[in-house]
């Protein structure tokens, strides 16, 4: 026998990790564990498991995203699942992809699961089951974490062990902690008559059963509105109460407000079909049943100074005093649809998980590098990790967090394994061109907008530069121990942002003039643009403490806005590439222009110092020699200087010497 | 620094503005740091200077202290211990607190004088509905006018402007600001255009009828200062002067303003007519010209005709300031190669011949053809799009090439590909042979050239030759045939059994030269033969050039590779080459003097006989002696920045690229010979020759102006 049981530990232990016994109690060892096999905890545990890394997911289910099993109630994602962009770019078509994962595998793309534009939650659900399985991810399910505490230990990485304790009581021990359990616990009020309320999370999503009901709904996020588009079309009417006006995503722009495709009642209200919006606090409210079973609305104030023994009908209702108070109609239903918080209960006091403040207490608190703020090594991921950008971006959303995961996982890669964040070389040539790929195809940039941005770290004299992308702008002033990369000569931040005073639940978005054209009015656009900033040297913890409210950075050395596209295609050579290359330039002292290898060969007879573009090609036997076709062009256009033969011949033909204006527009040292 | 002393000192700095002052566009700003003892003290001064122009044309000075306070620790005054002074400004008149405003408003200079004149002087009314504005209007009407101005952001250049001239003329006309577009578009006709700042002059001192709106000047400048300034200025001259003198001796303010005067002549008996069209035409020109009466001469015909005239003659002006302008605009594209391209993108290219690959077709293509050449790029980048269509050519000259087949991917559309093939910039052009590893090309974005590597690509270099006569054919260009036409110098490696090493590395060398030089290598039993023809002994390298007239035989002695690549180069280089901007680089990178003749056509005969010789006879020559034809019509660019005046042809110059950037002519008067020039060298080292001409100086800021921070 004990072979066998030998055996099976051994084949336990290559599988999840070693084994080791501690003072009697076993504990499972792994660098990395990560709670929760939600679309974050697997992003995590996919580039873990890509990098080579010891790691376990730990999953209380039997299966991958539990949530979207059962959430949301009327199975219809918000996410879109746009398909067809006209473009074959993959890069550039994850911008309009709001629920895939990142891997290399193509057969992973969301499109493959689903027709519809808002997918079905059941596909979310099939798609992660094949996501953790074709790239097999190491998750133990039906692993349940009910507790986790500190283990100091100054040999740890952090000073400290995570030790996690699941529903068994079995006790795993790890050196970092991924935190990727969304906020999954429903948002309770209480008030007198609280009990008389349905959860969404209970709710029946059959509209037979709400035919001919008047319904109160409490809340106004996706949730409510998705429960009340259900029901609409069978109800008396429905009337919505929760404390903050109502915020249309599309004039926000923050994905997390009231979508287009739930705001049915919306419709309904202003065009006075009995159903109805209202603003009050849901902390001052009562709610009691007549004898009827009639659920009616009063204030908590009235209930206070009553006589508990007397009945319902002693009770001051609001209408008594003030005969046109809106919520006078007894209601059949009441149905609380308030969100979600985060789990804070299973973390031991020692780790000083603490909720956010204000509208951001549903999260824990974190650092803009998604470390918790009480405990180093402990990252929040996914949903979770919200606060950062909550209101703002796309942070709490699989097409927002999974480029966020990418950023923490080439945190930890630096921190721990001394791999430095990733990054290409170029000669400074290529810097215009390296931006404006970037701003047209990439993701990460698009989706965390004001959240991610690319470093672009320039190299002494400005003849080379290395380029790291998706950094968290927030951690800028820690950019060289973050990274390992040094910036010494100076940086750009390569950013995406809408205008300052676009956005805003009580905005127009749609006033006439709202698009910017020009290239010189590019600060003032409104919709998604790149902006780039220009650092002398990188700014400190101090700069970025003091930057202005909703500055994503201090204040620059010079800043440059690419104007705002239709079609978001920043390739215009004129409107686009022009402005930023002499953005660049000015910058740097440097000119970036493009020239035939004609004009190199003046300027090596001519000049002392040449430009970059010949210096780093023609010089090296890599000039553009340019079609003779072109050549005519640039000269009709001016920028080329015709010496064909013509009237060269006679001797006292005098030719001036012609200033190399137009062909010289940078510092020549001589 | 401590997060603790950190917060220390930030909380114990503060801005204040002594408002006894305020700041003129050119006047030094004084950021003194005081303590707090000291800046209080020095308030008692209070001391005003004003620099503007007033109304009565007086030029007075106007200064601001803006004074950095540094809160010692123990220091106790109120401001410091604030709990809030943090990133807070006080402004002060005398050495009383006006107000406190926080320093997030104050990002630049334009805002800070724009905030401070705001608190400072309650002279501008702010408006933000149409009924304010006509409230305002009415309320002036009979008394007073208005000068309304409209800026898209408050804090800007614009803002600045009308905030300083409310401060000079706030007590004669009322100022009212407004940001908001919808107020710009009721005052004009046309579509207004939001983005830019306006100003309107309201004579509602004339308009006694309430029910009348008040007649409005635009101004036309931009809003500036100085622009506001005379605009102001033009409004309140009185709309018509009457003069009895003669108009030669009339002097009006619209004269010092450099405006025209328009002077109507009238007599007794017409005075009153006369005296409504000169009102007529002052309104239509107010701002733009002056109107003068003088009782005498009748002249006028037409009143348009005045409007007109005066019209078209500010309209040359304004043609011509706008041409200044042009030149300094941001807009034109000074980039030769996306200018040329953006000029050519209508014309469809001829891609019939170059595959496009796609991500699915990539790897497939590759097992095809023996060779594959592709061509990555980015379909929106302009040096892409010039080598695309020196690709065009090439494919045409290889049309029927057997076992190369040319492609492309656009790695906008298939980044993956790019990145999987560590295609990290754009362009670039790979050869794929079949199961060996890829080439990158690294030679010039010229047809000619990558015709020329694709072909000497397509024979293994070095390629093993297997008769003497093949090795002799290969000297003399014949063979392989394929090459034929593609190559002017062949190498030739002559190994015997023994020398295995030297062979190793040449065949390593071949491989990084493969496609730039023809290489061969001869190992056979009768290598022996071979050398002893050409009187070298292997390892050696035979050198034949243009097809195999002269052979040079060079040792090999043992070498790594990168000396051998080294050494093939430097061997490579003519001796007295034509210089063309296709081989420059090459000899470029001697980093030598020049001695270049320059001529015009062919060389003659014997000027080249004798700086063949002067160039032979030296091996380490210090320079390159070469000649530049001028149908390489940049040579004439060349000439033109050397001299003023065309010399004569052929003309020999020296010039040193790499130090100093002297130019020396060859004295005209003497011929060309080896002799004349080698003394003329002799006295240059000597420095007893003056320099013809020194390269221009550029010292040359970039054109377009700075973009300054900008603020929404």
């Amino acid at each position: 026998m004990a072979p066998a049981v030998c055996g099976m530990l051994l084949g336990l232990a290559l599988y999840t990790g070693s084994l080791r016994v501690v003072s009697g109690a076993a504990f499972f060892y792994h660098d990395y564990c990560i709670i929760g096999a939600g679309p974050s905890g697997l992003q995590a545990a996919y580039f873990l498991q890509q990098a080579g890394r010891d790691y376990v997911v730990f999953e209380r289910s039997h299966a991958p995203g539990s949530f979207f099993a059962l959430y949301p109630r009327h199975r219809k994602l918000i996410s879109i699942n746009k398909r067809y962009t006209g473009k074959s770019n993959s890069e550039f078509n994850l911008r309009h992809d709001w629920n895939s994962l990142l891997s290399h595998d193509r057969r992973l793309l969301f499109r493959r699961y689903s027709r519809d534009f808002f997918p079905d939650a059941d596909a979310m659900v099939r798609y992660l089951e094949d996501f953790a399985a074709l790239l097999k991810l190491r998750v133990q399910y039906n692993t349940a974490i009910v507790h986790v505490t500190l283990e100091r230990n100054a040999q740890a990485w952090n000073g400290h062990y995570f030790l996690l304790t699941d529903q068994d009581r079995q006790n795993y021990k790890c050196s970092s902690l991924l935190v990727a359990t969304g906020t999954w616990v429903p948002n309770v009020v209480n008030f007198p008559g609280s009990e008389y309320v349905e959860g969404y999370e209970t709710v029946s999503i059959s509209p037979e059963d709400f035919a001919g009901q008047t319904v109160l709904i409490l809340g106004r996020g996706n949730s409510a509105f998705e429960t009340a588009e259900n029901i609409l079309g069978v109800t008396n009417f429905i009337h919505m109460v929760s404390r903050s006006r109502v915020r249309l995503s599309w004039a926000t722009h923050y994905v997390g407000d009231l979508r287009a495709i739930n705001n049915g009642l919306l419709d309904t209200y202003q065009l006075k079909s009995l159903d109805g919006l209202l603003e009050g606090d849901l902390e001052d409210l009562a709610i009691i049943k007549d004898k009827k079973g009639k659920l009616h609305i009063t204030l908590r104030f009235y209930l206070e100074n009553r006589n508990t023994s007397t009945g319902i009908d002693s009770i001051t209702l609001p209408q008594d005093e003030l005969d046109n108070f809106a919520t006078r109609a007894p209601y059949d239903r009441v149905i609380r649809c308030l969100g979600w918080k985060f789990d804070f209960s299973i973390y031991n006091r020692s780790l000083r998980m603490m909720p956010g403040k204000g509208n951001k207490k549903k999260y824990p608190q974190i650092k803009p590098s998604y470390e918790s703020r009480g405990t180093r090594g402990l990252f929040v991921l996914g949903t979770a990790s919200h606060s950062v950008d909550f209101r703002k971006s796309a942070g709490g959303f699989i097409h927002g967090f999974r480029y966020t995961t990418r950023a923490v996982h080439r945190l930890l890669e630096n921190r721990h394994h001394g791999v430095p964040w990733p990054s290409t070389v170029y000669p400074i040539t290529q810097l215009t061109n390296s931006i404006i790929k970037r701003v047209n195809e990439a993701s990460g940039l698009y989706q965390m907008f004001s959240v991610l941005a690319d470093i672009i770290l320039l190299r002494e004299n400005a003849t080379a530069f290395e380029y790291l992308e998706e950094y968290p702008v927030g951690i800028l002033a820690e950019l060289e121990t973050q990274t390992g990369r040094k910036a010494p000569n100076g940086l750009f931040v390569v950013i995406m942002e809408y205008g300052r005073n676009f956005s805003g639940a009580d905005k127009d978005v749609f006033y006439y003039n709202r698009a910017v054209g020009e290239a010189q009015h590019a600060w003032q656009s409104n919709f998604l643009h790149p902006v780039i900033y220009y650092y002398k040297r990188l700014p400190t913890e101090h700069e970025m403490r003091l930057r202005p409210p909703d500055w994503p950075l201090p204040r620059p050395d010079a800043v440059h806005h690419i104007v705002e596209d239709f079609l978001t295609d920043w390739t215009a050579p004129n409107a686009h590439i022009l402005p930023l290359r002499r953005f660049l330039e000015n910058c740097l002292s440097t000119d970036l222009r493009n020239f035939f290898a004609e004009s190199c060969f003046l300027f090596a007879f001519t000049r002392q110092k040449l430009p970059p573009f010949c210096r780093q090609g023609y010089v090296r036997m890599q000039g553009l020699m340019g079609s003779e076709g072109l050549r005519r062009h640039a000269i009709d256009a001016g920028l080329l200087e015709d010496y064909a033969p013509t009237d060269f011949s006679g001797d006292n033909h005098t030719i001036p010497v012609r200033p190399l204006q137009h062909l010289v527009n940078t510092k020549d040292e001589f | 620094m401590s997060a603790q002393k950190d917060r220390w000192v930030s909380s114990f700095f503060f801005l204040l503005f002594c408002a006894s002052s305020i700041p003129t566009h050119g006047s030094a700003r004084l950021l003194q740091e005081l303590s707090p003892q000291e800046y209080f003290s020095s308030l008692q001064a209070g001391r005003a200077s004003l620099s503007y122009f007033s109304h009565s044309g007086m030029y007075l000075t106007v200064r601001i202290y803006i004074s950095l306070v540094n809160c010692p620790k123990e220091d106790v005054s109120r401001y410091c211990v604030k709990e809030n002074a943090l990133r807070k400004a006080y402004l002060f008149r005398g050495n009383v607190l006006i107000r406190e405003f926080p320093t997030d408003a104050l990002f630049d200079v334009n805002s800070i004088v724009a905030n401070v004149f705001a608190l400072l002087f309650n002279e501008v009314k702010y408006v933000e509905t149409l009924a304010d504005l006509q409230n305002i209007e009415n309320a002036l009407k009979g008394r007073s006018n208005m000068v309304f101005a409209y800026v898209p952001a408050t804090g800007t250049a614009e803002h600045r402007a009308v905030m300083e001239a409310a401060f000079v003329y706030g007590t004669v006309h009322q100022f009212v600001l407004t940001t908001e577009a919808t107020l710009l578009k009721d005052t004009s006709n046309d579509e207004p255009d939001v983005s830019s700042a306006r100003l309107l002059f309201c004579h509602c001192q004339r308009t006694t009828d309430l029910a009348q709106p008040c007649r409005r000047t635009a101004m036309e400048q931009a809003l500036t200062m100085l622009n506001i300034h005379r605009h102001l200025k033009l409004m309140g001259a009185p709309l018509v002067t009457e003069v009895t003198e003669d108009p030669e001796k009339v002097s009006t303010v619209h004269l010092q303003l450099g405006l025209p005067l328009v002077f109507i002549l009238s007599q007794k008996e017409t005075y009153e007519a006369d005296r409504r069209t000169a009102e007529f035409v002052a309104w239509q020109l107010l701002g733009k010209a002056g109107v003068g009466v003088p009782i005498k001469y009748l002249v006028l015909e037409d009143t348009d005709e005045v409007v007109t005239l005066v019209e078209n003659k500010s309209k040359v002006e304004q043609i011509q300031e706008d041409e200044e302008e042009e030149e300094e605009d941001e807009d034109i594209q000074d980039d030769q190669v996306v200018e040329a391209v953006s000029r050519d993108k209508k014309r469809e290219l001829p891609l019939e011949q170059i595959r496009a690959l796609t991500e699915e077709t990539f790897h497939p293509a590759l097992l095809e053809t023996a060779r594959t050449v592709v061509l990555f790029y980015a379909s929106w980048e302009a040096v892409s799009l010039a080598v695309l269509r020196s690709y065009t050519e090439v494919a045409d000259h290889l049309k029927g090439t057997r076992g190369v087949l040319l492609s492309r991917v656009n790695c906008w559309d298939w980044p993956g590909v790019c990145t999987k093939e560590n295609v990290t910039q754009f362009p670039a052009i790979k050869i794929y042979k079949k199961g060996e590893r890829s080439v990158m090309y690294d030679g010039m974005w010229g047809a000619e050239e990558l015709t020329s590597f694709i072909m000497l690509n397509r024979v293994s270099c070095p390629l093993k030759l297997a008769t003497i006569e093949e090795a002799e054919g290969y000297l003399r260009g014949e063979f392989p045939s394929e090459l034929s036409s593609y190559h002017h110098t062949s190498l030739l490696g002559v190994f015997s059994t023994a020398t295995s090493e030297a062979r190793e590395a040449f065949k390593e060398a071949g491989n990084i030269l493969s496609g730039h030089v023809t290489m061969g290598m001869y190992f056979e039993d009768d290598a022996l033969a071979l050398s002893r023809k050409y009187a070298v002994s292997p390892p050696a390298l035979l050198l034949a050039r243009s097809g195999g007239r002269s052979v040079e035989g060079i040792a090999l002695s043992k070498q790594s590779v990168q000396d051998m690549v080294q050494m093939i180069r430097y061997e490579l280089l003519d001796i007295f080459p034509e210089i063309t901007v296709q081989n420059l680089p090459r000899y470029l990178q001697l980093r030598k003097p020049f001695l270049i003749l320059f001529s015009d056509g062919d060389i003659g005969q014997m000027e080249s006989k004798e700086m063949l010789k002067l160039a032979k006879g030296r091996p380490q020559q210090a320079f390159v002696a070469c000649w530049l034809n001028l149908k390489t019509p940049v040579g004439r660019g060349v000439l033109k920045a050397y001299f003023a005046t065309m010399p004569s042809l052929p003309v020999l110059i020296w010039v040193k690229l790499h130090a100093g950037g002297q130019v020396f002519k060859f004295p005209s008067e003497q011929s060309i010979t080896e002799m004349n020039i080698l003394s003329w060298l002799e006295k240059l080292k000597a420095g007893l020759e003056i320099p013809s001409s020194k390269w221009t100086h550029f010292c040359n800021v970039p054109k377009h102006a700075f973009l300054l921070p900008q603020v929404t």
